[in-house]
């Protein structure tokens, strides 16, 4: 019970100071806009892609997009917290780590979420998402996106000290995850050179835009894989993070 | 009497640096038991180890009867600590903090808004209890910390310097506090500092403290008969010359000199007064100011380590960083 309370108040926290960040919440809408409004459309009239029309294949993937660099940036309230102190009140608190890292990952991953959401949003703008029901549909595969990427997140800093390197190593991280999901353009057919759609396989946000895209686009859609499949793999990428990511936070020194 | 603290050979290295060196010590039940000592003697090191969060390289304690390596989440739900530098929330209120800490250390949910309000009006805080840490001072940041500590009625409130950088008002208004805590809550209180006077005026006891040994241990009072004497501060530029003339003529203790003054430990201080005065005017040398008074824990450490507490004036500075890191949040 005590743990339970303990991870809720840790949720609770991280909801409530990104809620109070206002400034947050709107830089981070502006990067999606940008690219499915000015990118989107600038590309658009350039060509499309099958038969679909270029902001109709972008859309899953700047939703993708923005769930993996919310969900790795927000990995960097691990470091003020330790930069400010507050990390040791949580440390020696009475709480397990699985009970903290959970706490930290549900806020931060809800918050992400929330990011995400409001991309969603655009989507109804764009006339691409029509049905309410999709909603639905996308939001448990958004939630095994963000689980995943916030966990690679916090992992990644808990073995880093100070802002700055978090800054430059997350962005290390995120621009081949995002280029090479096929969040902006094809990565799997025949003309796309083999290197490119090996490295594609290695990255697992490329499973989740596929599942994204499949619920958004429809039968309209050439999967990659099958639906089930995508799932399972983002789902074993969560795991893995999560399992990594409690070790990390829990090393004693 | 029940320790409630108890360290046996508590060591911690870093690399090369013996930080604590096979510590022992026992604290009793419901005293307040001060660890002075200079910056870098180890002080926060002892204490961040007796609270689970660094592990012994070797040794081991109890408290509150857990083992605090086996047994660290027992210890963990028994202590309170207010650690010497901020370790709050600064974009949640005063009370959220405290709300969060309730949750964290598992109080009740039907208790948690009286003990809430109970600390806020311990340390005058109720009144700004919703607003967010920023707008708060230093002083009522540290505080709320000490608040928090006592939401969930630890056994052992663990103090790591808790009036570093405060106005000497606020550091009053502390040592109240924390004095009133022993007596409400009949805690036992362990407090680190590098402030004289306050490890003098809260401690029952005090152990001093110098690269990471205990060089004394002893309530105040007895530190300071244990250097039976008196002090004679003289302050003039010959210093060295008065004092081997003084030597010659007269029973010393002790002598020390410490730029241009000379520090004479001494049996009869008020009687000794004058002499010191015709003897320099004897020899013409000009004495600008002569100082008599009794020994302080400042001397005490002194004499136990060779050196001022506040030597290398590092000590002060650090009080400035902390300050300014709590300004620049």
């Amino acid at each position: 019970m005590t743990e339970i309370r303990g991870l809720y108040i840790l949720w609770l926290r991280e909801v409530k100071r990104y809620l109070r960040d206002k400034m947050r919440i709107i830089s981070g809408v502006v990067a999606p806009i940008l690219w499915l409004f000015i990118f989107g459309t600038g590309i658009r009239f350039a060509g499309a892609i099958g038969n679909l029309n270029y902001q109709q294949y972008l859309f899953p993937g700047i939703v993708g997009q923005t769930l993996l660099f919310t969900s790795m940036f927000i990995g960097i309230s691990v470091i003020w917290d330790r930069e400010f102190g507050f990390m040791k009140e949580i440390l020696v608190a009475p709480v397990s780590r699985v009970s903290i890292f959970f706490g930290k990952m549900l806020g931060d991953s809800t918050d992400a979420l929330i990011q995400g959401t409001i991309v969603l949003f655009f989507g109804t703008l764009l006339g691409i998402l029509e049905a309410p029901i999709m909603f639905l549909q996308l939001l448990p595969v958004m939630v095994l996106i963000t689980f995943g990427f916030v966990s690679l997140g916090l992992t990644v800093a808990s073995f880093i000290q100070n802002l700055e390197s978090y800054g430059v190593v997350v962005s290390f991280i995120n621009m081949p995850l995002f280029f090479l999901s096929g969040a902006l353009f094809p990565v799997h057919g025949t003309d796309v050179p083999n290197w490119l759609q090996i490295a594609s396989n290695f990255d697992p946000l490329t499973y989740g835009v596929d599942a994204l895209r499949q619920i958004t686009l429809g039968p309209e859609w050439q999967p990659l894989y099958p639906f089930h499949y995508n799932v399972l793999i983002v789902l074993l990428f969560d795991i893995a993070m999560i399992t990594i990511g409690t070790l990390a936070l829990s090393r004693r020194k | 009497m029940v320790n409630v603290i108890e360290t046996v050979d508590l060591t911690r290295r870093f690399g090369e640096l013996v930080a604590v060196d096979k510590l022992n010590i026992a604290v009793d039940h419901g005293e307040i038991f001060g660890l002075l000592g200079p910056n870098g003697a180890g002080k926060t090191t002892a204490i961040s180890m007796l609270c689970t969060i660094l592990r012994p390289t070797s040794g081991t304690a109890k408290v509150s009867g857990f083992d605090i390596i086996k047994e660290a989440n027992q210890v963990r739900r028994s202590i309170g600590i207010v650690f010497q530098d901020p370790s709050v929330d600064d974009r949640l209120t005063g009370r959220e903090n405290l709300f969060m800490h309730a949750n964290l250390y598992g109080v009740p949910s039907s208790k948690q808004k009286t003990r809430i309000e109970g600390v806020l009006k311990l340390v005058e805080l109720e009144d700004r209890a919703d607003d967010i840490l920023r707008t708060y001072s230093s002083g009522m940041r540290r505080r709320l910390e000490i608040a928090r500590g006592l939401i969930h009625y630890p056994k052992v409130l663990f103090l790591d310097e808790p009036t570093i950088g405060l106005d000497p008002q606020t550091r009053g208004h502390i040592w109240t506090y924390i004095k009133e805590l022993k007596e409400i809550h009949d805690m036992t209180i362990v407090l680190t500092t590098h402030y004289m006077e306050e490890a003098d005026r809260l401690s029952d006891r005090v152990a001093i403290i110098d690269y990471g040994k205990i060089v004394a241990l002893d309530t105040p009072n007895k530190l300071k008969k244990a250097l039976q004497g008196d002090v004679i501060t003289v302050s003039t530029k010959d210093a060295e010359k008065l004092s081997s003339i003084l030597a010659e003529k007269l029973d010393i203790q002790k002598t020390r000199i410490i730029d241009d003054k000379l520090e004479l430990v001494v049996q009869d201080g008020e009687s000794f007064l004058p002499k010191v005065v015709e003897t320099a005017a004897e020899n013409k040398m000009s004495v600008e100011a002569v100082v008599l008074r009794q020994p302080s824990l400042e001397d005490v450490f002194l004499h136990y380590t060779g050196r001022a507490i506040r030597a290398e004036g590092s000590n002060e500075r650090r009080g400035e960083a902390a300050i300014r890191r709590r300004a620049i949040r």
